[in-house]
Parts: C-alpha cells; sequence; structure tokens
C-alpha cells in the first residue's frame, strides 16, 4: 500500500496526465458531479458520484461500427476504428466498479464484442471508497462493499491522505508510474477509514434491503405478479434510469445515410422505450407494463439465472435520484417480496 | 394563505370515494424518503389514508395521465390539480384528448414546490426533510441538520410562477389566488441580448448534456402523441441517442416548435430533465415571441381557445421583421 | 492547387403556383441567378415543415429560403398566412439558439415576378457566401 497527501494528489493527477488520458469526476457548472478529461485546475469532486454512471467509458452511448460507401453495384465495407488509446479513469465507486464485472459478462463471453474489449484492454480503473454513503445507497444489498471497491487500483481517502492499492497487473504498472510521488505505508489508517465507513453502512435507510424473493429461478413466480400493474402504471416510459445506470447494457444497431453512404453505428437503447426490439411483426411489449416488467426482472431474475446469480443491478442509487416521477428498483423491490428485516 | 393539509385531500378523497362520487384518486403518493414522492392511482380509503401525501415535492403535473387513464379505469376519477397544471388540464381538453365526463377535479393551492436537487447541492445523505415556516429543516444521515430558504430551493418552474388561480375545476379546496407579476421572460431577454456566438455557445453547452432519455417529452402534458416521430422508424428521423450536437438540437428545437402555442408553461420539461438543461428558456422564447408579434396568448386559459399557430391574422408580422426588433 | 471560394449550397422551397413558376420565368427571360440555388417545389409555402429545414441544413445547406404566393393571394387562400407564422417562430427560434439569421429568409414572389426571383437569389447568394459554411448546424457524418 502506498499513500499521499492530499495536497499532492493534483501533482499525480499531473504525472498520470502526462502519459495517458486522465478522467475523473469534477463539479460542473450546474454543480454536480460529471467525469472530464483531466487539465490544469481541475479538481476532483467531493460528491458521493456522478449523475451519469462511469459505463461509456467502456461502452459510449454512440459507437460506429463500420462504414458502407457504393460505387455503382459495388460496396465498400469500411472498418472505421481507429487505435485506441490508453486511457485511466480515477475515482470510481465499487458499484459502477462492480458494473463493469457485469458489463464484462455481457460482452466479453463469447462471442467477444471487440469494440467493448478494446476499451476494457486500454482503460485502467482506479476507484476510491465512499466515505459517505448516502440515502440513495443500496449496494450492500448486492454484496458490495464500498470500503473495499475493486477495479485495477483501490484508493482510500482520509482526511489529509490518499491511499492507493493494486490489484491488478495494469494496476501495478500504476503504482509504479506514481511511485515517486507516493510513499510505502501501512494499512492501518486504511483500517480505521474502513470501519468508519462500515459504520455509516449500518445506518442507511435502505440498508437491509433484501435480494431473497429474487434471483435465478424466479421467473414463473415474479412474472405473473398482479404488482406490475400498479408499480407501472405511472411510469412516463421514458429511459432516464436506463441511460443513468452502470448496468443497462441494451443496444441497438441503426443505419445512418450521409448521402454519400452509410454509417452503421450503435447506441445506447431503453426497454422502457414502446420501439425497444421492434420487429418486423411488431413489438413483443405492447404495454408500459410489460416494458417496465422487462427492465427489473431482467435485472433481478434474468441476469442472475444467466450469470450463476448474480444481480444486474449494483445499487448505485442513480435512478432513485434521477426517474422524474420517482419510481425505481427499491420500491420494486420491496413491494414484490423484499422485505427489509426492521 | 392557510397551507391545505394531507388530511383535507385524504378526508375529501374518501368522502367522494365513498358517496361513489367517484372511482379512483389520481394522487400523490409516500415514497422511500420525504422527497421520493410518486404519482399513484389510489382505489380505496385504506391505501388513500395510509399512502396519500402532499407536501412541497409533489412537483408532478398530473394531467397528462388523465390522457392514458380516463381510457384506461372505467369509473370517474377524481385529480388534484394545482394552479399551474389547470392549464395544462383545459389544453388537454382543447385537444380532445380525453373526456372531461369521466374526470372529476379538484383544485389546491400550491405555494411552490422544492427541487430535491438543489437541496442535494448543499449536503448529501438526507434522513429527513421537515417543512418550515421559511423553508425546510433538512436532516442528514450524520445527525446534522441545516436549513434551507424556501426560494433557493425552488423548482426551476417555480421560481417564477406565473399563477396561483385556477382556470379549471368542479371543485376547490382552500382559498384561490390570483394571476401573478413574473419575470419568467428575463432570462430569455438576457440570451436575446447577447450575440450570436455568445448565444450558441450556451445552447451548444447546454444542450451536449443530453442523453435523449425523452424524459422532457414524457412529461410534457403538451407532448401527447401516439406516436411520437422520434420514436417511428418510419419517419426519417427516428434516433434513440444523440449522436451528433445536430441531432441534440433537431430533437430539441422540432419539440419545442411542436408545442409552441399550446406549452403552458408548466415546467415540467427542466424539471424532468436529469442532465439540468434549462428547456423551458426554449418554450418560454416562442411564449415571448408569440406575445410579442400575435397578441398575448396564454395557452390553458379556457378549453376551445385557437392557438396562435393554427390561426393567422392578414397583418401578421413579415418572417424578416422578428428579428429586427429593438435594432 | 488553387484555393477556390466557398460555393455555398442553398435550397429554396418554393410554391408550386407563384415562386416556382417565377423561378421559370426568371430563366425564360434568361435572368440569372446562381446555379448554387437548388428548388425543391412545393405545392405551398405551407406545406415546409420546420423538419424540412433542419434537414435541408443537415444534410449540407449553408442557407434556406422559402418561396410562396404573396399574402392573400395563395392558391389555397391561406397557406401562406399559416407558413408566415411558422417560419417567423422558427426563424426567430434558430437565431435564439445562435445560428445566424441570414441564412434563413422567407419571400413572396409570384409567377410574374421573375426579376424580383433572380434578384432575392442573388442577394441571399451573395449574404450567404459572406457568412462562409454553415458550421452551427452541421451534421459532420454528412459532410464527409
Amino acid at each position: 500500500m502506498r499513500k499521499c497527501s492530499l495536497s499532492a494528489i493534483n501533482s499525480i493527477f499531473e504525472e498520470i496526465a502526462k502519459n495517458t488520458m486522465l478522467f475523473l469526476p469534477v463539479d460542473n457548472k450546474d454543480g454536480k458531479a460529471e467525469y472530464k478529461k483531466w487539465q490544469e485546475g481541475f479538481l476532483l469532486s467531493e460528491k458521493l458520484n456522478t449523475v451519469k454512471s462511469p459505463k461509456e467509458f467502456l461502452f459510449p452511448q454512440t459507437e460506429n461500427l463500420m462504414e458502407f460507401k457504393t460505387s455503382g453495384k459495388n460496396i465498400e465495407i469500411i472498418d472505421t476504428r481507429t487505435a485506441k488509446e490508453d486511457f485511466v479513469v480515477f475515482g470510481v465507486r465499487a458499484c459502477d466498479a462492480k458494473a463493469f464485472d457485469i458489463l464484462d459478462k455481457v460482452f466479453l463471453t463469447e462471442p467477444r464484442d471487440s469494440y467493448y474489449a478494446s476499451c476494457r484492454e486500454h482503460g485502467t480503473i482506479i476507484t476510491l471508497a465512499c466515505n459517505k454513503p448516502s440515502e440513495t445507497c443500496f449496494c450492500s444489498a448486492f454484496g458490495i462493499d464500498p470500503a473495499n471497491p475493486m477495479g485495477d487500483v483501490s484508493a482510500w481517502k482520509t482526511e489529509n491522505e490518499m491511499f492507493f492499492e493494486a490489484n491488478t497487473e495494469k494496476g501495478e504498472k500504476f503504482i509504479e508510474l506514481i511511485k515517486n510521488l507516493t510513499e510505502k505505508t501501512d494499512n492501518k489508517e486504511v483500517k480505521k477509514q474502513k470501519e468508519k465507513i462500515s459504520n455509516i453502512m449500518k445506518k442507511l435507510p435502505l440498508a437491509n434491503l433484501s435480494t431473497e424473493k429474487f434471483g435465478g429461478g424466479k421467473t414463473k413466480e415474479l412474472f405473473d405478479a398482479p404488482e406490475w400493474a400498479e408499480l407501472s402504471s405511472t411510469c412516463l416510459g421514458c429511459g432516464t434510469c436506463t441511460f443513468v445506470c452502470p448496468t443497462c447494457q441494451c443496444y441497438d444497431i441503426k443505419d445512418f445515410n450521409t448521402g454519400k453512404g452509410v454509417i452503421r453505428f450503435r447506441c445506447w437503447d431503453s426497454c422502457m422505450y414502446s420501439n425497444f426490439t421492434l420487429m418486423a411483426h411488431g413489438n413483443n411489449r405492447n404495454s408500459q407494463k410489460e416494458r417496465f416488467r422487462q427492465r427489473f426482472m431482467h435485472k433481478l431474475v434474468y441476469f442472475p439465472e444467466n450469470n450463476d446469480g448474480t444481480f444486474g443491478c449494483v445499487g448505485c442509487g442513480r435512478c432513485l435520484s434521477r426517474c422524474p416521477i420517482s419510481m425505481n428498483i427499491v420500491k420494486v423491490m420491496k413491494k414484490l417480496g423484499g422485505k427489509t428485516n426492521d | 394563505m392557510q397551507k391545505i393539509t394531507t388530511d383535507a385531500l385524504v378526508q375529501k378523497a374518501v368522502e367522494l370515494l365513498n358517496n361513489n362520487t367517484v372511482s379512483y384518486v389520481l394522487g400523490w403518493k409516500k415514497g422511500e424518503f420525504d422527497y421520493d414522492i410518486t404519482p399513484y392511482v389510489f382505489k380505496d380509503e385504506k391505501t388513500l389514508k395510509e399512502e396519500f401525501i402532499y407536501s412541497d415535492f409533489c412537483g408532478v403535473n398530473l394531467s397528462k395521465y388523465l390522457v392514458a387513464k380516463t381510457k384506461e379505469l372505467a369509473g370517474k376519477i377524481l385529480v388534484f390539480l394545482k394552479p399551474c397544471d389547470t392549464y395544462s388540464f383545459n389544453q388537454l381538453l382543447t385537444e380532445h384528448r380525453f373526456n372531461r365526463e369521466k374526470v372529476y377535479a379538484i383544485g389546491i393551492p400550491c405555494e411552490g414546490m422544492l427541487d430535491i436537487d438543489k437541496i442535494k447541492l448543499n449536503l448529501e445523505g438526507i434522513s429527513s426533510i421537515v417543512e418550515t415556516k421559511e423553508g425546510v429543516k433538512v436532516n442528514t444521515l450524520d445527525d446534522k441538520t441545516i436549513e434551507l430558504e424556501k426560494q433557493a430551493i425552488l423548482l426551476e418552474k417555480c421560481k417564477n410562477c406565473k399563477s396561483k388561480k385556477h382556470y379549471a375545476y368542479d371543485e376547490l379546496l382552500g382559498e384561490e389566488g390570483d394571476v401573478l407579476d413574473n419575470n419568467r421572460f428575463d432570462e430569455v431577454a438576457k440570451l436575446e441580448s447577447m450575440t450570436a456566438e455568445e448565444r450558441f455557445e450556451f445552447w451548444q453547452s447546454q444542450l451536449s448534456k443530453c442523453i435523449r432519455c425523452n424524459a422532457c417529452r414524457d412529461a410534457c402534458p403538451a407532448c401527447t402523441c401516439e406516436k411520437c416521430v422520434f420514436d417511428n422508424p418510419n419517419s426519417g428521423i427516428e434516433n434513440k441517442s444523440p449522436a451528433n450536437s445536430f441531432e441534440e438540437k433537431l430533437f430539441h428545437i422540432i419539440r419545442a416548435f411542436h408545442v409552441a402555442g399550446r406549452c403552458t408553461d408548466c415546467g415540467e420539461c427542466s424539471r424532468a430533465c436529469p442532465q439540468n438543461i434549462p428547456l423551458h428558456l426554449l418554450n418560454r422564447k416562442f411564449i415571448k415571441d408569440i406575445n410579442e408579434h400575435y397578441g398575448e396568448f396564454q395557452a390553458g386559459l379556457e378549453v376551445g381557445q385557437r392557438g396562435p399557430l393554427v390561426s393567422y391574422t392578414t397583418e401578421d408580422v413579415e418572417p424578416s421583421d422578428v428579428f429586427n426588433k429593438g435594432e | 492547387m488553387q484555393i477556390t471560394e466557398h460555393k455555398p449550397l442553398i435550397v429554396a422551397f418554393c410554391c408550386n403556383w407563384c415562386s416556382y413558376a417565377g423561378a421559370d420565368l426568371a430563366g425564360n427571360n434568361r435572368l440569372n441567378y446562381p446555379a448554387d440555388v437548388k428548388i425543391i417545389r412545393v405545392p405551398c409555402s405551407c406545406r415546409v415543415n420546420p423538419m424540412f429545414v433542419l434537414r435541408a441544413f443537415q444534410k449540407g445547406a449553408d442557407g434556406v429560403i422559402i418561396c410562396g404566393c404573396h399574402p392573400g393571394d395563395c392558391h389555397y387562400t391561406s397557406g401562406n398566412y399559416y407558413a408566415r407564422r411558422r417560419m417567423a417562430m422558427l426563424f426567430s427560434m434558430l437565431d435564439y439558439l445562435g445560428i445566424e439569421r441570414e441564412r434563413t429568409r422567407v419571400e413572396w414572389v409570384s409567377a410574374a415576378e421573375g426579376a424580383k426571383f433572380s434578384a432575392t437569389m442573388n442577394d441571399f447568394v451573395e449574404k450567404v457566401t459572406k457568412l462562409g459554411k454553415n458550421k452551427r448546424l452541421e451534421d459532420l457524418r454528412c459532410k464527409k
């Protein structure tokens, strides 16, 4: 484990930025945290988390896949991929880091998604423990400990210092890079910080949210539950929850006619949209109830069923704070039987 | 003005349910936290008594739900309308979007709704929010308390409230308010006085935040098309993401234009936006232009109004002259 | 290689009954107007949906002009009155978003005004040429 004083953190950013692109959460004009490319003068945000999740670094909202050019009867297919540069994302929270593992399960199992894989290879993820988890946090329900974030390097912030520990080979390389700016230390301080965080976690209003009623094999039990109609009755059908979600991974592939050729791109899609998975015969989910159910069944039942019990939610709480009508996964879990123990 | 209590509304709703005037109650339901309030269709006395709430966080405009709910539900629906919601209510009726016979509307007073985002700019980790005379008292998870003044944490749409007067109801609870003097066009005028470059910079930086979640559209009471062009693969402009800066502008210009003359300035678009884009400034620009060139017009004042963009006079201003004001 | 002056692309929506005939008359009378103007014939100026204007800019137009019958002379009685309100609002909005106001225009040109058509187009092309390329309402994907 290595440490540096908080006053030295900007020189560390400077050092990283010399070698690779560095992204970190900074406060934007609206006073909210947003991942931005580091520049001189940017300060690490004090906010708990960003409005948009860092999944964009691995799975951008729109990504060109290829281009077509036609001349006469010939179609030329152009690979538009350019060599990816290395990048570092600093200050990723434990929930968002876990979300990367979930995305990995989708994109890196065969057939491997080469676009995603190349982003994953070039990115180094430096996580930061949450010193002040908030009322919207329920990561513990999914077995995530905000005091022990994963990623290539884990970092902890105490009152005056920042601590770093490498978890992977990439992480070791990063530690090597900032070696001269940090010093070796034991984990006493970090241990104290972890305890502090654990104490806060116990007090959170959603600390006892249970996932007992969910998981693989629960499809029959939950699919026709009468509660879905009531839960979805005022859902607007917008895509806010899916687009701020760190684990939502559905996308659509579309062609754009430029007038001189065609660009084939993929973009995030939302199961809340009426044209989600639209097929020639029409749509297989015609009501908002069905679309709403799809989103939560996917996260809480279908995904764990296909991925050894891993839930498709990390409890980051973004949907709780961003939904225009405050309907969210916690309400769904509680209503469908995830009892709290209090 | 006497503040209306949740209990008074519940009492009224229960009374109307029990004497069979209505079968459903469209209102707001308590959530996990004090600010976490969801629109909900209540069907029985028990749920109403336990879960109905009317507080400073009931910003959601319920009138749009009537379009779907009057079709979906068989009986009469009681709906609670804040003053600004009544404008949307009338506008929807003007456009024949729901059957008035199936609705029992109760006007309720509103003293401005609060923006939880603005509260969270001051602190994170909220355990409870208590309303006080001047604003709110916020208690945090680490047992701190801060007090915030109401004016500083009002929703964008409530900061320049245009009216406390109800324009549609079957029954009014509490006192009737007045149409207010307001400065809602000040920000538009400020933008107008900038240079084209500055305006471009401003909107470019704002609209580039758009994630195309469509929350603005889906929350908007004027956006009630059965199938939006932006969702229709046959329209040629369907797009699920803001692929570039053109797409961002296209969506917001077309959306604002489509509701021009119909927008009541209820401000739901800006409230719903997860990225804090001041979308109401687009709608207000249209309202301001319409007021200046075609005479004062407020959508939703009465049922059956003819909108300014579906009428004309032979003496209308020439498009080239709209730019020339004040220059 | 010699650097050539920027040639703008202008899209002109012309109503079938007046302005399109006006353009015809300009041609018959051998009145010049720049070849940069691409005319799209529409049944009435009122047919022009705001989306058409934006789409023209997206696909590479540097300026968009809408021509219709003089107010009061609409073949369909009142189409151009509606168009006048709509385009006034749309162009004012584009201006509000910082798009140069000289890039958009509405002109009333009758079937007898070949000379006005030619003069209008010459003037419009000149103004748009001065502004240079449309950068603020462009879609880079279409420029490749």
